[in-house]
């Protein structure tokens, strides 16, 4: 590797230049080796992927090997790492792109006043709607959150004024962590278990995805409320009880509204996590093609199981029914987006008030 | 405790014990959802032929879905974590300033897309592209048992099916490395700087060395990820529940989550015990794996906040 | 081996803003030059040109010329690596790399360039390096021990071994004395004075006793306002300076009347 360098330890005079390559030498390197890469591919009868591949591979050999014969291998090494870090990002990138653009482009066409307000009840050929899954997820979010954000608050103040550094405390901070890498079927089988045992064997139902989606929701509760807690001032507290203000009315009114903001932001970002999950809808909630509002009684449809059975048991209207499950997809992750937007947007807005 | 009026110290004494009482509730369901499992779980572990799809017992039945389970994360690992941590990087030490940003929320967008959606995409458009990139492999490496083919035609390979969790696992491994990246001393790189380091070498004396046990614990939660993830491998996977280090064919080993997910709503009585029996296999499985990692974190948390 | 250097016209800006206007001035070699001034007078951004250090901040640059050894630091054909091999820096807080032990550290700079060195250079190096620092005696039946393990004038002591174990021409002290006790300052500073034997030292330092013992010049910096840029106001013999300095501010400074 350093075979090029010089023994700079036994170099009395010590040249400061040295020869260096132009400013520009990684976007010449990138315009020979795509020329290379298209001409090659052209005379091959390549597709458009292999002559992408190829350039880049060109790229990065071709321009390491040349700062090498100019420069030094330690300069050749540096601008490989440089060439790679950058290749993984466009690699990741691509797919999210790829994503985003199919789903905007073939979901945008099925989405229409019908698509949104009607059900998929008695459609026999023909699009039909999503309103059925649209309210499900809606419900079934809406009851997660019931559950989920009173014991998430509750334990992340727990773990911030009273617990603390308390064995109880550490072990339940420590298992949080470890409950928000439970599988989301998991928690659909849980919620499914559970209700087997407690209402009747197979009993299928909104609210039981409500709370497998709340064993998903409440470790991300208290982690991002445990946060904002903590970042309150202790003065804030100790500012309080001089005023004789027990501290269970010190929580209460000065730390909870302080943090309120970014406990408001985690909440929302949660939801947003949740209101994805199809695993464990599909195993508690079933499916069903009519509208059902209440949570308590009968399968309960949901944007994300509508999307997966569309794709995978399309029935006798194939074509149909999948390009609805992308028009289902597209509202989906606006939905989702709109979420995210609306945690960054509550998360500036209410925080000035409370900031200092 | 002992000073005060009685009626504050009633107050302070009930939500002093509500919030315990909340913090209880997680372990309380935490252990439900073992106990629950097992509950229900326990007579699929004795089931028979009839309802195990052919298998004589249940860990013959299992035993399969467990190689592909640990097959397509840890190939899903390989995939996301030089991504990752080359993403991280970029974010971290690479790009300027607003570059950085800008990619911090192109890499939360890759996070915040439904699973289902990475499915649709996973079985709509790559399987189809992804097609002569087999063909080539079956073609010019079909000696290595990975890529003996014959090679599936419509991409819904196991391989196809890891790319999509590696782009799932990318955004958790990625917002964990990133973090530690951005944190190492300041005063570490510049002395590596001053000694006349390049930037890589900056990051290979300074950077990976403070982040080395969080770079371990990170590609761990991404592989309790993997290891869980349905919705993709469901959707993406044309499975057949056989052993096989064949990544490119139509025959592809299932994994316990997609199986799941595929048989649930057709399989009855004990049938449904057998596949909550294998979701308590997927638990056990995710949570040694994500207890292992946070202990790590947890390990060196103290160190490093030094 | 030990250079001088030579600041001619030099202008630093932080994007937009001039943060030190106009400085000129000759380092000697083989001296110990001291840089004082009130905080944010820019000392210690001046002192990060001299290796090119200042780029690590964003958005940083000069205009000007700072030559060593009448080698230009500035030209476009001139590698920053180059340069901060050349030029050694020690830091006002110590800091060794965490991971590494005693011996790693003071090989770190030399295993860049050279990853084939056998045990026995390698032993020599740290040896010379930690003997070139004071800190030999005490260490060297831990050489593989971790160096966060030492006290806080130890480990400032390693990282200048670690910086001359390279071989640079010229030391770059910022503050090095800032976070230690007294009794770590004073070997700090007879360090100094052995050092510059072999290199010439520029040290930014607060403390004007401690300019006034270790160094041969001193060159005094100051804010022409707030929000204005920092200029070198004078530059003499460490004597001259604290004696009969040739500025009315620079005495006014000295005597603590302000500052």
């Amino acid at each position: 590797m350093t075979a090029v360098a010089p023994e700079p330890s036994l170099v009395v005079e010590h040249p400061l230049q040295r020869p260096r390559l132009p400013k520009l030498a990684p976007l010449i390197a990138a315009v020979i080796a795509a020329a290379a890469a298209v001409l090659l591919g052209l005379s091959l009868g390549w597709g458009v992927a292999p002559i992408v591949v190829t350039g880049g591979l060109i790229y990065l050999v071709g321009l390491s090997t040349w700062s090498r014969l100019v420069e030094n291998a330690r300069a050749a090494t540096d601008r490989l790492v440089t060439s790679l870090v950058w290749t993984a990002l466009v690699i990741a990138l691509i797919p999210l792109i790829s994503l985003l653009y199919t789903v905007i482009s073939k979901g945008s066409s099925s989405i229409n006043a019908k698509f949104l307000t009607w059900s998929m009840r008695n459609v026999l050929d023909g699009p039909g709607g999503i309103y059925h899954a649209i309210m499900g997820t809606l419900i079934i979010t809406l009851g997660a959150a019931i559950i989920s954000v009173p014991i998430g608050l509750l334990a992340a103040v727990y773990l911030v004024e009273y617990g603390q550094h308390s064995r109880l405390a550490s072990w339940i901070r420590f298992l949080v962590d470890v409950m928000t890498g439970i599988p989301s079927i998991v928690a659909g089988l849980f919620a499914y278990a559970l209700f087997s045992i407690i209402v009747g064997p197979g009993t299928q139902m909104g609210f039981g995805g409500s709370v497998a989606l709340s064993i998903l929701m409440i470790p991300i509760v208290v982690r991002s409320s445990e946060e904002m807690l903590k970042l309150v001032p202790t003065d804030l507290r100790e500012a309080s009880y001089a005023l004789g203000v027990p501290k269970w009315k010190t929580i209460l009114k000065v730390v909870i509204p302080t943090a309120m903001a970014g406990i408001i932001t985690g909440v929302t970002l949660a939801i947003a996590r949740v209101i994805g999950e199809t695993a464990p809808l599909l195993i508690i909630c079933g499916a069903t093609d009519s509208v059902n509002l209440n949570p308590f009684s009968g399968q309960m449809a949901s944007l994300p199981v509508f999307i997966y059975s569309s794709y995978q048991s399309p029935g006798a209207n194939p074509e149909v029914l999948r390009q609805m499950a992308w028009g289902a997809a597209l509202v989906l992750i606006i939905i989702v987006m709109a979420l995210n937007i609306l945690a960054r947007v509550l998360g500036k807005v209410l925080s000035p008030k409370t900031g200092h | 405790m002992k000073a005060g009026s009685p009626k504050r110290r009633l107050g302070d004494l009930v939500f002093s014990n509500l919030t315990r009482a909340a913090g209880l509730t997680i372990l309380v369901a935490l252990a439900g959802v073992g106990i629950f499992l097992l509950a229900q779980g326990a007579p699929g572990l004795t089931a028979g032929k009839e309802d195990l799809r052919g298998h004589a017992n249940f860990l013959s039945y299992v035993a399969p879905l467990v190689f592909g389970t640990l097959l397509a994360a840890v190939l899903a690992l390989l995939i996301a974590v030089p991504l990752a941590l080359g993403v991280a990087l970029s974010i971290s030490h690479f790009a300027p300033r607003r570059l950085a940003t800008v990619i911090g929320y192109l890499v939360d967008l890759l996070a915040a897309v439904p699973s289902v959606v990475y499915g649709l995409w996973g079985i709509g458009v790559l399987g189809p592209k992804i097609v002569p990139l087999y063909e080539w492999l079956d073609k010019h490496v079909g000696w290595l048992p990975f890529f003996a083919g014959p090679y599936s035609n419509t991409g819904r390979t196991i391989l196809t099916a890891s790319i999509v969790l590696a782009l799932m696992v990318i955004p958790i491994v990625t917002a964990i490395t990133r973090e530690i990246f951005m944190q190492t001393p300041r005063l570490n790189e510049e002395a590596a700087l001053a000694l006349g380091a390049t930037r890589w070498e900056m990051i290979r004396l300074a950077v990976l060395p403070y982040g080395r046990s969080g770079i371990v614990s990170a590609a761990m939660l991404g592989l309790g990820r993997a290891l869980g993830e349905t919705m993709a491998v469901a959707l993406v996977l044309s499975a057949s529940n056989v052993v096989t280090w064949n990544l490119i064919s139509s025959t592809n080993p299932s994994t316990i989550a997609a199986n799941i997910a595929l048989t649930f709503s057709d399989a009855t009585g004990t049938a449904r015990n057998a596949l909550i029996a294998s979701g308590l296999v997927l638990f056990v499985i995710t949570f040694v794996v994500n207890f292992a990692a946070r202990a790590i974190v947890a390990r060196y948390e103290p160190g490093r906040k030094k | 081996m030990a250079k001088s250097i030579d600041v001619s016209d030099l202008n630093i800006y932080y994007s937009d803003f001039l943060a030190v206007e106009n400085v000129n001035m000759t380092i000697k070699a083989r001296s110990v030059t001291a840089l004082i001034g009130p905080s944010g007078c820019g000392k210690s951004t001046f002192l990060r040109t001299l290796n090119r250090m200042h780029e690590v901040i964003p958005g940083a640059r000069v205009e000007g010329k700072v030559a060593v050894d009448g080698q230009s630091l500035y030209d476009s054909a001139v590698d920053p690596v180059e340069v901060r091999r050349m030029v050694g820096m020690v830091f006002q807080r110590p800091n060794p790399f965490p991971t590494m032990s005693i011996a790693e550290n003071v090989l770190a700079g030399l295993r860049l360039n050279n990853k084939k060195l056998t045990k026995s250079e390698a032993a020599d190096v740290v040896e010379r390096s930690l003997q070139g620092a004071n800190l030999w005696n005490e260490v060297k039946d831990r050489l593989g021990k971790p160096g966060m393990g030492l006290s806080g004038g130890q480990q400032q002591r390693l990282c200048i071994a670690r910086a001359i174990a390279v071989e640079p021409q010229v030391l770059l002290m910022d503050e090095p004395c800032s976070a230690l006790d007294p009794i770590s300052t004073s070997a700090v500073e007879d360090l100094i004075h052995e050092l510059k034997e072999q290199y010439t030292i520029v040290i930014v330092t607060h403390n004007m006793q401690q300019a006034a013992r270790v160094s041969e010049d001193t060159a005094f910096f100051n804010l022409a306002g707030a929000g204005k840029p920092g200029r070198l106001i004078e530059m003499n013999p460490t004597k001259k300076i604290f004696s009969v300095p040739d500025e009315e501010a620079t005495e006014a400074y000295i005597s603590g009347r302000f500052g």
